[in-house]
């Protein structure tokens, strides 16, 4: 059965994964302030960041409500109030629709919490295909490192507290993590991710990812996708 | 489908569910919206009370988790059909482990005002994919009995008409606008949801009753079927309501009595 359903839309979704800490947020925003640059109409849809559901979801944290299946639920929710209300349209008028983080973040976290892979696969089924999805290969010790450096609180749920895997934040947080690694890694060629190694130079990914853009969508973004009336619309620059 | 045995999941178990705890009894009402479930489930409480049994009634957007946001979300002028099913998905998912589940390991008779097939006949009445809506609600759990309070769509149109006398946004499916005005876009989304509900009936088991009978006449039967489930029935008594009881009724209650007595 198809993973996704069909996206004959004029715009284009691309999307970026991988575990925290992976630099892929990083990697997206370069990519669509420099999609923008070259005068394409570019939209933007992070992970778990729907109005409609956020109060809900802040009192599923706050109160520690959530067992795997409800945590999955309320994600797919979010994802369909934003993929309803927005990507699609956004699609359908032609943008280019960058996504931190898609379907594939459930696919790897849910089951990780204990929930059914097909079922959470199922659970996806409204969304549409990606044209390009990225994934941030990334080894464990390297990601820990940024996000352990950078911020002092890991969250509850970030931490994956809920599996019980250990009473420590960072010792939980870390095996978490390491099995959410395995996931993506099992599911990389199924789902046919660009994958970019993000041991590399921030200049280097982002080089990468442009370069595979530009290759799989570059006739498209040149005269297919909808594209903003200030920008010079010389497609000579595109094709750098 | 096949019947399964009462209290097993329709698809892959609940992680961290043992099943063979779960003593109480599961009992499910479904119908249309008006068609009076909620009277016949305050009378069964109170009857099921009066014989001794603890009660947990619980029922669509009350859940401690989604329920507000649902309301919420309803009030708002955007509520998309995907995101609505799976909101809804949310609130049954929170009650049926917070609330569901505990009160039949403790031993409840459980009264659920509509479960996950009222859920997927609005889903699929708005267009969206049967085998996926089924597969989603398929972390449910089968309930002992599905009672189904089945009425035409014109019984319910003078049912709101002659009862509240306004058609409601939601009952009528405006959001997906299935007609010019509410009359009609009412009209063509419960000749849906029936439509739908009734794909349903055999496939998992419904015991269906007529709505249009009198409150009392629907509560007797109701009392007289459950009171099946926890022990050795009466004799039957040829009484005419008997006779409203579908096929599907008797094959439940069958095979009820045969896993008793093999127990």
């Amino acid at each position: 059965m198809a993973l996704f359903g069909p996206n004959r839309f004029r715009g284009k979704l691309i999307v970026v994964e991988g575990i925290d800490g992976s630099g892929k947020s990083t990697q997206i925003s370069l990519l669509s302030q420099w999609l923008r640059s070259q005068g394409v109409a570019v939209a933007f849809s992070e992970w778990n960041s729907s109005p409609l559901v956020r109060e809900t979801t802040r009192r599923g944290k706050k109160k520690e409500m959530f067992t795997p299946t409800t945590f999955s639920l309320i994600h797919s929710t979010d994802f369909a109030d934003r993929l309803e209300r927005y990507i699609i349209p956004l699609l359908r008028a032609g943008a280019v629709v960058c996504a931190d983080r898609y379907a594939y973040t459930a696919f790897a976290r849910d089951v990780v919490r204990g929930v059914s892979r097909r079922w959470v696969r199922n659970l996806y089924r409204f969304a549409a295909r990606p044209h390009l999805a990225f994934y941030f290969h990334v080894p464990l010790e390297v990601a820990l490192g940024r996000i352990l450096g950078g911020r002092n609180a890991i969250k509850y749920y970030e931490a994956g507290m809920d599996l019980g895997l250990s009473r420590n934040v960072v010792e939980s947080f870390r095996l978490f993590q390491g099995r959410i690694l395995e996931e993506y890694e099992a599911m990389t060629a199924e789902m046919g991710f660009h994958v970019i190694d993000a041991t590399g130079s921030i200049e280097q990914q982002q080089r990468e990812m442009r370069r595979i853009v530009m290759e799989e969508l570059g006739e498209s973004l040149r005269t297919g996708v909808l594209r903003s009336h200030e920008a010079p619309a010389n497609g000579t620059e595109t094709a750098a | 489908m096949e019947p399964k045995q009462p209290l097993e999941f329709y698809g892959e178990p609940l992680p961290g569910v043992d099943t063979s705890e779960l003593h109480g009894k599961l009992i499910a009402i479904e119908g249309p919206d008006s068609v009076g479930r909620t009277t016949q489930i305050n009378w069964l409480r109170n009857w099921l009370q009066q014989q001794g049994h603890a009660v947990m009634d619980t029922g669509m957007a009350r859940s401690p988790l989604a329920g507000k946001g649902i309301q919420k979300a309803k009030e708002g002028n955007t509520f998309g059909p995907v995101t609505m099913t799976l909101f809804y998905a949310t609130d049954f998912g929170d009650r049926l482990e917070n609330e569901i589940i505990p009160a039949l390991r403790a031993g409840f008779v459980v009264l659920t005002d509509r479960y996950i097939f009222s859920l997927m006949a609005r889903a699929i009445a708005r267009g969206e994919d049967r085998r996926w809506i089924e597969q989603v609600s398929s972390f449910a759990l089968v309930p002992h009995v599905v009672y189904y309070l089945r009425a035409e769509v014109k019984d319910l149109v003078s049912r709101v008409v002659l009862g509240r006398g306004a058609f409601d946004y939601w009952e009528s499916g405006m959001d997906v606008r299935f007609g010019p005005d509410m009359h009609s876009s009412f009209v063509r989304y419960q000749t849906r949801l029936i439509r739908a509900m009734d794909g349903m009936a055999k496939k998992y088991n419904f015991v269906t009753l007529d709505a249009t009978r009198s409150q009392e006449a629907i509560q007797q039967l109701l009392q007289r079927s459950i009171a099946r489930l926890f022990g050795p029935p009466k004799a039957p008594r040829r009484r005419r309501a008997k006779a409203q009881v579908t096929a599907a009724h008797s094959r439940t209650q069958m095979s009820l009595r045969l896993r008793k007595s093999s127990a």
